[in-house]
C-alpha cells in the first residue's frame, strides 16, 4: 500500500496544469493547431502542453478533453437511487457500475445511499437499462429525469491555494 | 426506418453523411486524441477533412448539442472530496423563483428540477455544492440559507462519500439497419 505522501508527490499538478484547467473547461480552441494556441498564451511550448494535458489524464485528473453533451438533445438519460442496506452496498454498487450505461456513481448519505445516472441513445433504451438495474439487484430504482435546468455546467474554478491533491480517492 | 431516429444528425449536411456524422460523434465522446493535430486525427479515421470534422464540432456547439467543450475534470481528484447534493421540497408554483436564487450562489454548480416520487422521496429542486471537506460545504450552504427566500424551506443534504464511477455519459447511438 502507497502511503499518503507518495501518492500527493504522485499526483501534484503544478502552476501549469492550474492554469490550464482553470482557463480550459470550455472553449477549447476549434483550430488545426489547439494546443499550439494554449502553448502562445501560457508562454511554453505546444510539446509542453500536450505533455501537461497528457499527464493530467494519466493521473486520472482529467476525465477528458472534449465534449459535455446536452443530456436531452443527445439522447435519454436520468438520475436514479436505490435504497440498499448498508453491508450490502459496495456490492450492489459493483453490480449497478458493471452496467455499460451507467456513468456516475456514488454512494451518499441517506436512506437512498447509492446514486446513480445512466444514459442511453433513447428513452426506451434507458427504461429497458432500469429495469434490468432493478431485476439484477433486486432494489427499485427511484427514477428522478431532470425537467428544468437553471444552471449550466460550465466547469468551475479549482481553488490550487491548498493543493492538496487526491489523498483518498480511487 | 429513418435514419432521423438519432434527433440530431442532420440529412440535409452536404459534407458529411449522416454515417460520418455519427462516427464524429461517437469518437469525441470519449475525449481528444491528446496529440498535435486532433481534429485531423479524427478527421483521418472517419475519412473526412479537417476543416469539416471542425465545422461539425462547430455547429453542434451552437446547436447546443454541446453544452461546453474543453477539459472534464473529476474534482474529487483535486480535493474536491466532499460533494453534496442539496435537495428541497418546493412550491411547485415558487420552483423557479428559488431555482433562480440557488443558481446564482458562486458556489452551486448545478440546479435541477425533478419530479417527486410520493411517498418516498419529496424532494423537487436539486442542486449540488463542492467543497475540499465537509465543514467548508456546510458553511457555504449555511451561508446561502441565509437569503429570506430559502430560510424556511425543508431541505436536506446527501453527502457523497465514495465515488464508484466517475466518466462521461456514453449514449452508444446506432444506426438502425
Amino acid at each position: 500500500m502507497m502511503t499518503a505522501r507518495q501518492i500527493t508527490s504522485e499526483t501534484k499538478v503544478d502552476s501549469l496544469s492550474q492554469q490550464i484547467i482553470n482557463a480550459y473547461q470550455k472553449n477549447f480552441p476549434l483550430c488545426s493547431r489547439p494546443f499550439l494556441q494554449l502553448a502562445e498564451r501560457f508562454n511554453v511550448s505546444e510539446e509542453q502542453i500536450i505533455a501537461r494535458i497528457s499527464l493530467l489524464q494519466e493521473q486520472q485528473i482529467l476525465s477528458r478533453l472534449g465534449p459535455v453533451f446536452n443530456h436531452k438533445q443527445a439522447g435519454a438519460s436520468t438520475l436514479a437511487a436505490l435504497a440498499v442496506p448498508a453491508e450490502r452496498l459496495d456490492e450492489v454498487a459493483d453490480m449497478v457500475s458493471q452496467f455499460k450505461q451507467v456513468n456516475h456513481n456514488y454512494a451518499r448519505e441517506h436512506q437512498y445511499n447509492l446514486w446513480f445516472v445512466a444514459t442511453a441513445a433513447n428513452e426506451k433504451m434507458l427504461q429497458q437499462c432500469l429495469t434490468h438495474i432493478h431485476r439484477e439487484t433486486g432494489f427499485e430504482p427511484l427514477i428522478l429525469p431532470m425537467e428544468q435546468s437553471y444552471h449550466i455546467d460550465l466547469g468551475f474554478e479549482v481553488d490550487f491555494s491548498e493543493a492538496e491533491v487526491n489523498k483518498h480517492e480511487h | 426506418m429513418s435514419t432521423n431516429a438519432i434527433a440530431f444528425l442532420n440529412s440535409e449536411n452536404p459534407e458529411l453523411s449522416i454515417e460520418q456524422q455519427l462516427q464524429l460523434f461517437n469518437a469525441i465522446e470519449s475525449g481528444l486524441p491528446l496529440v498535435a493535430q486532433p481534429y485531423l486525427a479524427l478527421a483521418e479515421e472517419i475519412g473526412v477533412s479537417e476543416e469539416q470534422v471542425i465545422a461539425m464540432i462547430t455547429d453542434w456547439q451552437q446547436q447546443g448539442l454541446i453544452r461546453r467543450f474543453g477539459l472534464v475534470i473529476r474534482h474529487r481528484k483535486l480535493g474536491y472530496v466532499a460533494n453534496a447534493m442539496v435537495v428541497w421540497d418546493v412550491e411547485d408554483e415558487q420552483v423557479d423563483a428559488i431555482a433562480e436564487i440557488l443558481a446564482e450562489q458562486k458556489v452551486v454548480t448545478l440546479c435541477y428540477r425533478r419530479p417527486r416520487v410520493l411517498p418516498h422521496w419529496p424532494y423537487n429542486l436539486f442542486c449540488m455544492v463542492h467543497g475540499k471537506n465537509r465543514d467548508q460545504v456546510e458553511a457555504q450552504l449555511a451561508q446561502i440559507c441565509q437569503h429570506s427566500e430559502l430560510k424556511s424551506l425543508s431541505k436536506k443534504l446527501l453527502f457523497s462519500n465514495k465515488a464508484y464511477k466517475q466518466r462521461g455519459g456514453r449514449y452508444q447511438h446506432q444506426l438502425a439497419t
